[in-house]
């Protein structure tokens, strides 16, 4: 077999030889390597999105809910009965070590009434440490405090889009005084914007107040349980797991639960919805990924299609090469590395199609692209690996041509 | 040493469904080196297919064919292509050069698959194109080339390996009078200077510069003489710089 360079050499002169064919075979491959790459980066950028929004919510989160009721009423869904009480969250604050910390939360959807507008939003009530475990800061003035949480004090910090549509555009909240069901309300905080959450909502258009006036306002308690949804932060993304498996054990045993018996609380955590929702985006990449592998193999059965014109036309090139002394495999390998060449350079050129199509509508539609190089290395390899696959019976056809058949051809 | 070329009872026999056709039966010949040989005949009367088996494109049916004391009858494809790459030069009536491919490139053809390097590559066929006239046409195309340049061109990719044996089939059929004595000197200087060189020929003109005439029929050798061959003019060099033809 002579040199790989100098069949290099011979493919890319043929090839050039025949610019039109060879870009227009190599569109096949172009376009499916460019469809693999867009698809791939798009998908991994929605993943990586859907990650980011899943974690604004905050990061290394368990909700804790009170357990459903098995009563002669009927059964309701989680959080329909109370059952954790105060006590229980202060030990679980306090006696595991894989809590960093635990905030209750109950909400409603209220009008809240500024000096010039009335606007409807959520209303959070809600302890301190809910804000050091969403890890959300103000941008401007300050959170509300503990002892605002032990006095019932009437204030508020406000989400940013909630503040905009309630005082307008130039206006400094802090210091404003809303009225929330005809109680006032000072504003002492403005929150940093979070955006949209992984469904769709804008986390910015809410008030925060402490949970304690939000049950003399809004909801009377049952005084020894607490209301609503309570989140709980672990110490570490690993520590997840276990939190919920402690939790699960310390309220078992205050709520002294026989063996046989169901919780009568439920804890869910981010990490599940985290992978719920891309193992979805990871299906429909897969799916949209095997329709754009089905356009590479048609573009492999192009370059099968022109390798074999081109061997039938250079019949009489194939004769001369042979009685000049080429063997068998130095004119297979030549159609195999014109095949070859065709295809790998068509898989390079179909990455920047992918990636440039990518740049210049993913803006338009606000998607993100993230395209990882371990996808770009194996479209190319797959590429390379269609032109061999199908530049291989041409090639072999090639070789077996009898020299005296070959050299009379016209 | 012996005879360059030894056939003994070679034979190719064709067969087509029952019947055998036989173009080639039981023939003994022997070729030395230096020797100028023009084979004749009708067509139909086997010359082809004897110089396909003497350029080693085809495999005899039956016999036996020593070439250098090498006996190629039975070697592999690969084989062949190896004697063929370092043993014979080929000329053909329509050339077969490649299009499109520099003179100087298709003169390096041989050498590509022969595995010389590409720096002395390009000098052993600048020199092969000098020996033949060409040597000022190196960048020329066949299509920007005469008839009887194209030749030539096929004569110098046949010498550049430096093979002992050079085949021409009818290295002139395809060029008029003035030409073909061109490229007959040019092959009575190349065995004045020791190669071997069988051609196929049907111009009694052509076969006289020959030393010896092998006559064909039906597939034997019925006559194989002796004669003085025409010699080109001594002194006297053709212009091969100019376009002929």
């Amino acid at each position: 077999m002579i040199s790989i360079g100098e069949t290099l050499r011979l493919a890319g002169r043929a090839l050039r030889r025949n610019k039109l064919r060879s870009f227009l075979t190599t569109l096949g491959i172009i376009i499916g390597v460019g469809a693999v790459i867009f698809i791939q980066s798009i998908g991994e950028g929605a993943k990586s999105r859907v990650r980011a929004q899943i974690e604004s919510a905050g990061t290394n989160i368990v909700m804790l809910f009170s357990g459903a009721s098995q009563g002669p009423g009927g059964r309701g869904g989680a959080g329909s009965q109370p059952t954790i009480t105060w006590e229980d969250l202060r030990a679980i604050q306090t006696e595991l070590p894989s809590v960093r910390a635990v905030a209750p939360q109950i909400n409603s959807q209220q009008p809240v009434i500024s000096e010039t507008n009335t606007w409807n939003t959520q209303i959070t009530g809600t302890t301190p440490d809910y804000f050091t475990i969403r890890n959300w800061p103000v941008s401007d003035g300050a959170l509300f405090t503990a002892s605002d949480q032990a006095s019932a004090a009437k204030n508020a910090v406000i989400g940013q889009t909630a503040a905009e549509n309630l005082f307008g555009p130039g206006v400094d909240p802090i210091g404003q005084i809303v009225r929330i069901r005809d109680a006032p309300f000072t504003i002492v905080g403005v929150l940093d914007r979070k955006g949209q959450n992984a469904m769709g909502m804008d986390q910015d258009d809410c008030i925060f107040i402490p949970l304690s006036a939000f049950q003399t306002r809004m909801q009377r308690g049952l005084g020894k349980f607490v209301p609503g949804r309570i989140s709980i932060s672990a110490v570490s993304p690993e520590a997840i797991p276990r939190v919920r498996q402690e939790v699960s054990q310390l309220l078992r045993e205050r709520h002294r639960l026989g063996q046989d018996e169901e919780d009568d609380f439920s804890t869910s955590s981010m990490a599940e919805m985290t992978s719920m929702l891309t193992s979805t985006q990871d299906t429909m990449t897969l799916l949209l990924s095997a329709i754009a592998l089905v356009s590479l193999v048609v573009g492999g059965i192009g370059v099968m299609n022109i390798m074999l014109v081109s061997v039938t036309e250079r019949t009489r090139e194939i004769g001369i090469r042979m009685a000049v002394g080429a063997q068998p495999t130095d004119i297979m390998m030549q159609f195999l590395v014109e095949a070859l060449v065709l295809s790998a350079v068509g898989g390079a050129l179909g990455v920047i199609f992918g990636v440039g199509l990518g740049q210049l509508i993913a803006p338009k539609f606000g998607w993100t692209m993230e395209t990882r190089t371990q996808v770009v290395f194996i479209s190319l390899a797959v590429s390379a690996g269609v032109g061999i696959v199908f530049g291989l019976y041409p090639a072999r056809k090639a070789s077996r041509l009898d020299p005296i058949d070959a050299l009379r051809y016209e | 040493m012996g005879a360059l070329i030894q056939l003994r009872n070679l034979a190719k026999v064709y067969q087509s469904g029952d019947s055998e056709f036989a173009a080639l039966h039981d023939v003994n010949l022997d070729i030395e080196r230096g020797d100028f040989v023009a084979i004749t005949g009708s067509s139909g009367s086997g010359k082809s297919t004897l110089m396909n088996l003497l350029g080693c494109l085809d495999s005899p049916s039956r016999g036996s064919y020593l070439l250098a004391e090498k006996d190629v009858a039975k070697l592999s494809r690969i084989e062949l292509a190896k004697v063929r790459n370092e043993f014979i030069g080929f000329v053909f009536q329509n050339f077969n050069l490649l299009s499109r491919t520099s003179a100087l490139e298709n003169v390096e053809l041989p050498l590509i698959y022969a595995r010389v390097p590409p720096s002395e590559r390009h000098k052993r066929a600048k020199e092969s194109l000098e020996r033949v006239g060409l040597g000022h046409r190196a960048g020329h195309t066949p299509s920007q080339l005469s008839g009887g340049q194209q030749q030539r061109v096929a004569i110098a990719r046949a010498l550049v390996t430096r093979p002992p044996l050079i085949l021409a089939d009818e290295p002139t059929g395809n060029l008029d009078s003035a030409t073909s004595v061109e490229i007959m000197k040019l092959l009575t200087e190349l065995q004045k200077s020791g190669m071997t060189i069988l051609f196929v020929t049907h111009e009694p003109d052509i076969a006289a510069y020959a030393a010896r005439k092998l006559l064909l029929k039906d597939g034997a050798v019925i006559t194989d003489v002796r004669q003085q061959p025409t010699v080109a003019e001594v002194g006297v060099q053709p212009n091969y710089g100019s376009a002929s033809s």
